[in-house]
């Protein structure tokens, strides 16, 4: 049997009397590699915002590796192993691409309060961050500054920074957004390369069904604020006309 | 890379010779005085873009360290006697930490505007104590007569004292700024919610900031007492928080040295307009507005714009 590494349980979050999240309940098996789809508003950033703490739930209980989250603070969520993307790239624009993974990687190790030895002290810290950019394909740009790359390559970065945290669960907010459709499909494979290469319990965040179903193992449905459906990816294909019905509008599942 | 890297260490060893040459240059003393005044508005300028910057925090209350610095080595010197000069300067850099640890801990709570706000009023606080204490500090009139001990009783004596604690402070600032702890600074000001997002407090980091640069501000406010021998509580006004602010924009907040040249522009400026005219500040307000529009990034960060567009 395998083991849940995240558990929700009746989550509610409401901004100023508007229901964000409503009475959420699901649990992650650990090493699975999941989506979370809906339509725009429906929540999805709310939840991984709850579940690293940035938001504070206000019923319900969130629990990551046994660990009840409440009242823990990010920080000490992302340290018990839990990383996350962003939706817009959140990177450190001015920095080089190798400084944004290998401020990660000291951070990791525990070397950011080192105020004295110059970053190039840190061989082996800087080679596990170019291993990294390596992974992502973004090697031969670790030179450049961050807000030289490309969309695409900004949002790969974002990746980067929250795997070199070797994260146990990684949450993944709509990695392909903003991608040209070739692209999309690239990161949807790399996606699946890098959860087996880091050994991880992968959630992400994705609009597109066609690339949903492609990769994902477990999906589920997200829609004004409540859990629709969840199953495996013909499970919900199936479902998909009922959703469809429900949701009236296909185009809804494009998204922006 | 390598080679803008090898010219600019070249390049700032030719400064550092000069800087100890200058003395035997046939100058005045009156230059090597302006030229002391020049490091130390420099280091104090360093020590304040650390926040400003290198981590994104604008600070209106630097003279509040600046001055304690001052007043801590002109009280000593006054009430024990010359001996005293170098110990206060590590009494008042000591000390400092206590009290910018405290003020950092009500300060940082707060950040942008707020932060700023709160730094000024509790500058303002400190000018208003050292102005109106008049039996302890002399209020308006000041502190005169802050002799440091004979050996370094000549302006080049001083002024070689001052060059190596400053030299040996931007030696140490460089490092702070080069070192994870620097990175994560950097970092922490351009998106401070990521860095909490690496598991790392981000109030820590600016609590820490604060401290060092508190120090620095003490050690120049230290070394000025010792120039001209006296000081004044305007040392602690904002107007000189105002000025350290001024000299970074105009060096270039983006760049190690900017605040540092930029505070040796508005010295110079100060000195030699104003020996011809009372409007010397207002001759400020148009060059800085100036810069301002034609060079955003500051005087050195166009010039490093310059130099990676020749690739030199
Ligand atoms: N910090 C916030 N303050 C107020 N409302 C918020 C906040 N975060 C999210 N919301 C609202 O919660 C709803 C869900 O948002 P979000 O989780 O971003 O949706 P999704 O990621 O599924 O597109 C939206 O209506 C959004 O406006
Ligand atoms: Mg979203």
């Amino acid at each position: 049997m395998m083991k849940n590494i995240l558990q929700l349980k009746n989550v509610r979050k409401s901004f100023d009397g508007f229901l964000a999240i409503d009475d959420v309940s699901f649990a992650v098996a650990e090493g699975e590699l999941s989506a979370i789809i809906g339509p725009n508003g429906a929540g999805k950033s709310t939840l991984f915002n709850l579940i690293t703490g940035y938001y504070e739930i206000d019923r319900g209980e969130i629990t990551y590796a046994g660990i009840n989250i409440k009242g823990r603070g990010t920080e000490a969520i992302v340290r018990e192993g839990v990383g996350r993307s962003f939706q817009v790239s959140s990177i450190f624009q001015e920095e080089t691409v190798l400084d944004n993974v290998r401020l990660a990687r000291l951070a990791k190790e525990n070397k950011t309060r080192n105020f004295r030895s110059p970053l190039e002290k840190f061989e082996e810290t800087t080679e596990s961050a170019y291993r990294i950019l390596e992974s992502l394909g973004l090697g031969n740009q670790a030179e450049r500054y961050a807000y030289e790359l490309a969309h695409g390559d900004q949002k790969l970065l974002d990746i980067g920074i929250a795997l070199a945290l070797e994260p146990r669960l990684l949450l993944l907010d709509e990695p392909t957004a903003g991608m040209s459709p070739e692209e999309r499909i690239q990161t949807t494979h790399l996606i699946e390369k890098l959860w087996k290469e880091y050994d991880l319990t992968l959630i992400f965040i994705e609009h597109d069904m066609d690339l949903v179903f492609e990769i994902a193992q477990w999906i589920r449905v997200l829609h004004q604020g409540s859990l629709l459906a969840e199953g495996k990816p013909d499970e919900i294909r199936e479902n998909a006309d009922v959703i469809g019905a429900y949701l009236g509008e296909d185009h809804l599942w494009e998204g922006y | 890379m390598s080679l803008k890297r090898l010219n600019n260490r070249i390049f700032l060893a030719g400064i550092v010779v000069l800087l100890f040459l200058l003395p035997f240059m046939k100058v005045s003393e009156y230059v090597v005085i302006l030229m002391n005044e020049i490091i130390v508005w420099g280091l104090f300028a360093l020590a304040f873009n650390l926040l400003f910057g290198v981590s994104g925090m604008l600070s209106f209350g630097q003279a509040l360290f600046y001055g304690f610095g001052a007043y801590v080595t002109g009280l000593m010197v006054i009430h024990f006697g010359a001996f005293w000069f170098i110990p206060s300067i590590l009494i008042g850099m000591t000390a400092v930490i206590a009290i910018s640890i405290l003020l950092g801990l009500i300060t940082i709570r707060l950040s942008g505007v707020y932060f700023t706000m709160l730094t000024l009023a509790f500058a303002q606080l400190g000018w208003e104590i050292v102005f109106k204490w008049y039996s302890f500090t002399g209020g308006d009139d000041g502190i005169q007569g802050i002799y440091p001990p004979d050996f370094l009783g000549t302006p080049k004596a001083y002024y070689y004292f001052s060059l190596i604690l400053v030299l040996l402070s931007v030696w140490i600032i460089r490092k702070f700024v080069n070192s994870p702890y620097g990175l994560t600074l950097r970092c922490l000001r351009q998106n401070p919610i990521r860095v909490s997002f690496l598991g790392r407090k981000v109030k820590n980091y600016q609590l820490g900031v604060y401290v060092v640069s508190a120090i620095f501000s003490s050690l120049a406010g230290s070394l000025m007492a010792g120039i001209n021998g006296s000081i004044h509580p305007g040392m602690l006004n904002w107007t000189t928080s105002g000025e350290v602010i001024l000299m970074s924009v105009l060096g270039g907040i983006g760049q190690f040295f900017g605040p540092f040249l930029g505070g040796g522009v508005i010295v110079l400026i100060e000195d030699i307009i104003g020996a011809y005219t009372e409007y010397w500040s207002f001759i400020i307000g148009i060059i800085m507005l100036l810069i301002v529009l034609l060079f955003p990034k500051g005087v050195l960060g166009e010039f490093s714009k310059l130099r990676r567009r020749l690739k030199i």
